[in-house]
């Protein structure tokens, strides 16, 4: 009787093919990982990877041709422009990740080959998480992306402090994981469902009673812990410099895009009508991010200490829109391209700085800002690269960042209300303060000379080459024509 | 008339070429390096000569040479270019000063050397410098105005004196601070005008927005406009950075990068905002004659002539702000003159510094004396520009001083009348301070005998490069100073009709 009840699913199986590829990849590098016994060649395992990673965005590319939405599972998962672009943006973070960490993670004698099943299993997470339209499917690809990423964070099992990154970055991610949760339950609890244009749907009209208010405000605490915002952030900096340098440039841009892209479609698709609830609460986190990101940067020593604190500030920027997306229709649709604009610009400029700390690692073997004084001298393509990356962090036009902050602006004074000008003041006057750090690290790389008075140069392995090459190109391309990025911002913002 | 042309992007766009060949330049040829840097600086600047034989004096009011095409469609911001009566003069200097550096720093570079960052930086500002002078739309402009900021960083910390790098990154943060804001003034003008960044469309728009909203913007602008200028009392950058950059990055800084701001409040902050700037003008004034005098007892103050040189600057920028602020054609045709003008003259006085140093390895005005007798050339080109600079007639700096003092008399309809004549009573005071300290830096270094420690130092009179770079620039100061119609009758057609745009809202 059950059995002839059930149907099943319709599964649309092009709109999977991206997933499945990925997946595909996971399992055959798991399998040749094992039966490869020398040491020596895991390295073909990371090959692998890279080539299935690569492999999955031609489904993504042949979908974006064929452009229709495809919606499966009432609705729970979506393949619609948004996700398309995040998926790529995730599939090319996660290809940079692995060329970064191609030499890094085999010089250091740790295991190959289980690394990158576990970069590739974080990833499948986020490609998931950029089409969950529902509340499970959220939590779901949300505990997908973190769990290899605890295990990642503490990669270096002999090193006290990677272990202290992990068992830090366990707990709080389980404790905001299960915050969240409680936000879900009540929500649910609530609309009686849990697809999220169906929790819209139930919500509009009425007044937003005091339960939802509490169950937004969990969901949204949740997240901020994943995002690093103020004052959720404690974990991020003892976890970014305890991992391993290519994983802590994967949780600094790839997981904390995962968390904004669960963000971006519980905010704009599930609460579109409570912003009252939300802005007020981004505006403060997106605030306090900002702020106290920066000012903590200032007084940093050590360089991924420092892009950890920047890297909260930038998840701060990163809130503005949505602090402002509640004022009126137009402000909303600004504000969608603005953070999905952001995202992007982020993460190569970031993925970029992080290639040039490992390359820069292999020669002084130290993270300490000092230890780049003469990089101008023996180093200078790294030097000129690296201060493409700083300086594009820091929004100087005509490197990419300029065009996220701008867009930034444009959200808030679309929205127009004293208080998203009054944050858009915070904004302008804490990319004066950011400035002061980024410049730091020129000033040390230029102007200072090697602490040592070593100038050999710095022997660049090809994967890592690469990897700067695609940052590079990608900051400085969006930098001076923007325009291509921008309209695929605009595309994604579509998200229904 | 059709004007379109592909010159201007070619005179932008040349120089980032020139830094992208010279970036694959073998490191080891450094002949080979200043070469190529020569030749684009020169090659650009033939297209600046092109211009020049090519525009058409009689409309100098239009823009000519315009190109504009979709850039960034999604915030409507297109590259619009072109250049007017205005534009023209300050492009010429631009490409003009920028060849003259190339050529001086041939065997002038400073410490740690390294010919090739140092020219790559110095091509990369060039393309700034002369893509915001041509740029008609507010986010190119934006993002030329911004372009000269990482270079000019890096030439002042890297290449500059003992306290370089606090004075580079002084400078850094104050301009970025100004900017910051002005990015926020951009974008509400956007939002307030119609949805545009184009400057003509803008102009048109920008008198109907309510006067509080202009009013605010305005203050935007000013932050962004009056700290590369930089005005009282936002100035404070302005020494340490000129005193600690090497040389040719000062007379680029004095020439044409303070010109920036100016030419801001004169291209966008005024005609797109009149109402706000009348508003402004008195504030605007008083800001200018503080500087004026501020900066002429500064100089009086100092014992390094680079850094007097420095506070002198702060001075002569008082005087085009003071012509800006009558909002009268005639203040702003000084204005345009005066920043010419003090491009010119400054410059040269910061080619002078540099090379001064560069023999007696000090600034100090109580060691240096008696330049006259061990290298005459060189005492009678400082005597020159230190006459030009305080405003003697026949030379160019009087034309840039003497109407922007003058316009003061008779400000624009609606400002107070007795305000502006004090201005202009206390600015003339300024004229007589900087005859002081003029002559006295003159007096100190060139005349007398030569200090003991130098008594029997070698030194060596204006050798070849040096006459090559400052030829052209003290020919111009006499033909200015003698035919001041060259450059007034290119500039006033366009002035008149910035004016036109600010007399239409006077009450």
């Amino acid at each position: 009787m059950l059995l002839a009840v059930f149907r099943a699913p319709y599964i649309d199986y092009h709109a999977l093919a991206p997933e499945i590829v990925l997946t595909s990849t996971i399992i055959v590098i798991l399998l040749v990982d094992l039966l490869i016994a020398r040491e020596d060649q895991k390295v073909l395992v990371t090959n692998l990877a890279g080539i299935g990673v690569l492999a999955s965005l031609v489904p993504i590319l042949t979908l974006a041709v064929d452009g229709t939405d495809r919606s499966m599972f009432g609705g729970a998962y979506v393949v619609d422009n948004f996700s398309l672009l995040l998926k790529a943006l995730f599939f090319v973070v996660g290809y940079v990740v692995l060329l970064m960490s191609t030499r890094y993670i085999e010089e250091g004698d740790y295991y190959e080959g289980e690394f990158a099943f576990l970069v590739l299993s974080s990833l499948l997470g986020m490609v998931v998480m950029s089409s969950a339209r529902d509340l499970i499917s959220i939590f779901v690809a949300l505990e997908l992306l973190s769990l290899p990423a605890y295990m990642l964070a503490g990669w270096r099992k002999r090193d006290l402090r990677s272990n202290e990154a992990a068992l830090k970055y366990y707990l709080l991610g389980v404790l905001s994981s299960a915050v969240m949760l409680y936000g879900m339950s009540l929500i649910f609890g609530v609309t009686g469902t849990t697809v999220l244009p169906e929790i819209a749907g139930k919500l509009a009209g009425a007044e937003t009673a005091p339960v939802v208010t509490v169950g937004i405000f969990f969901i949204i605490v949740g997240f901020a812990f994943k995002v690093s915002a103020v004052p959720f952030h404690f974990w991020a900096p003892d976890t970014y410099e305890g991992a391993p340098t290519p994983v802590t440039a994967f949780l600094s841009v790839a997981s904390k895009t995962g968390g904004f892209v669960a963000l971006f479609q519980l905010v704009f698709i599930a609460f579109p009508g409570q912003s009252a609830v939300w802005g007020p609460l981004f505006w403060v986190l997106a605030a306090l991010s900002m702020t106290v990101g920066n000012l903590i940067a200032l007084r940093q020593t050590n360089i991924v200490r420092m892009l950890a604190y920047s890297s909260i500030a930038q998840a701060g920027y990163i809130m503005v829109p949505f602090a402002v997306a509640g004022a009126n229709a137009r402000a909303l649709d600004t504000a969608k391209t603005a953070s999905i604009v952001y995202l992007l610009i982020y993460a190569a400029m970031n993925l970029g700085a992080f290639a040039v700390v490992i390359a820069v690692a292999r020669k002084t073997r130290s993270g300490e800002i000092s230890s780049y004084g003469g990089l101008m001298s023996y180093a200078p393509g790294l030097c000129v690269l690296m201060t493409f990356f700083v300086f594009s962090l820091a929004g100087i036009p005509p490197l990419g960042g300029w065009f996220a902050k701008f867009y930034i602006f444009l959200a808030v004074l679309r929205a127009g209300t004293p208080s998203a000008v009054v944050l858009g003041v915070i904004t302008a006057v804490n990319s004066v303060i950011a400035l002061f750090y980024y410049a730091g690290i020129a000033r040390e790389m230029w102007m200072s000379p090697a602490p040592d008075g070593d100038v050999s140069p710095i022997r660049i392995p090809a994967p890592l080459a690469a990897a700067l090459g695609i940052c590079a190109v990608s900051v400085v391309a969006i930098g001076v024509y923007p325009q291509v990025f921008a309209r695929l911002g605009d595309l994604a913002s579509l998200a229904r | 008339m059709n004007y379109e042309s592909w010159a201007l992007t070619a005179a932008v766009f040349l120089p980032m070429a020139g830094a992208l060949v010279l970036m694959l330049w073998p490191k080891e040829s450094e002949i080979g390096i200043k070469s190529v840097a020569l030749l684009v600086t020169l090659l650009t600047a033939g297209v600046g000569v092109y211009l020049l034989v090519q525009f058409d004096y009689g409309a100098s009011d239009k823009l000519q040479f315009v190109v504009n095409r979709p850039w960034i469609d999604v915030i409507n911001s297109r590259y619009h270019v072109g250049i007017d009566g205005i534009s023209l003069p300050l492009l010429a200097l631009s490409m003009l000063i920028s060849a003259l550096c190339v050529i001086y720093s041939w065997d002038h570079f400073p410490e740690p050397r390294n010919p090739k960052a140092f020219l790559i930086l110095l091509l990369v500002l060039e393309t700034g410098m002369n893509g915001t002078f041509v740029s008609q739309d507010l986010i190119l402009f934006f993002v030329f105005f911004e372009l000269v900021l990482l270079p000019m960083y890096f030439m002042i910390g890297v290449w500059g004196g003992e306290n370089r790098q606090y004075a580079s990154i002084k400078f850094f943060l104050f301009t970025l601070f100004g900017s910051a804001l002005m990015i926020l003034g951009f974008l509400a003008l956007y939002f307030k005008a119609g949805q545009t960044f184009d400057i003509p469309e803008l102009i048109n728009n920008g008198s109907a927005i309510a006067r509080g909203t202009q009013l605010l913007i305005f203050g935007g602008l000013f932050m962004g406009f009056a700290i590369k200028v930089p005005m009282f009392p936002f100035h404070t950058w302005l020494p340490d950075a000129h005193t600690e950059a090497p040389t040719v990055g000062s007379v680029i800084l004095a020439a044409i990068l303070l010109k920036l701001g100016t030419y801001g409040f004169i291209r966008i902050a005024l005609p797109i905002l009149p109402e706000a700037a009348h508003a402004w003008a008195p504030w605007i004034g008083l800001l200018s004659v503080i500087g004026i005098i501020y900066g002429a007892l500064g100089c009086l103050a100092q014992t390094d002539l680079k850094r007097l040189i420095a506070f002198s600057s702060v001075a002569h920028m008082g005087f085009v702000m003071l012509g800006i602020s009558t909002l009268t054609s005639y203040g702003i045709n000084a204005a345009v003159f005066g920043m010419v003008a003090h491009g010119l003259i400054t410059g040269m006085l910061f080619f002078l510094a540099g090379s001064i140093h560069e023999r007696f390895h000090t600034r100090e005005l109580s060691r240096l004396g008696g330049l006259l007798v061990q290298a005459p050339k060189l005492g009678w080109i400082l005597g020159f520009c230190a006459m030009a600079s305080l405003g003697l007639p026949g030379l160019a700096g009087f034309w840039g001083e003497f109407p922007a003092i003058l316009s003061a008399y008779n400000p624009a309809h609606g400002l107070s009348l007795p305000m502006f004549r004090t201005f202009m009573v206390i600015a003339s005071i300024g004229t007589v301070l900087a005859a002081g300290y003029l002559l006295w830096m003159f007096q100190r270094t060139a005349f007398g005998t030569p200090k003991e420690e130098f008594a029997n130092a070698h030194i060596h009179d204006v050798h070849g490069p040096e006459w090559l770079a400052w030829a052209p620039m003290l020919a111009l100061i006499v033909a200015l100073g003698v035919a001041p119609g060259l450059l007034f009758n290119v500039t006033d057609s366009a002035v008149q009709s910035v004016s036109a745009a600010l007399a239409a809202v006077a009450h």
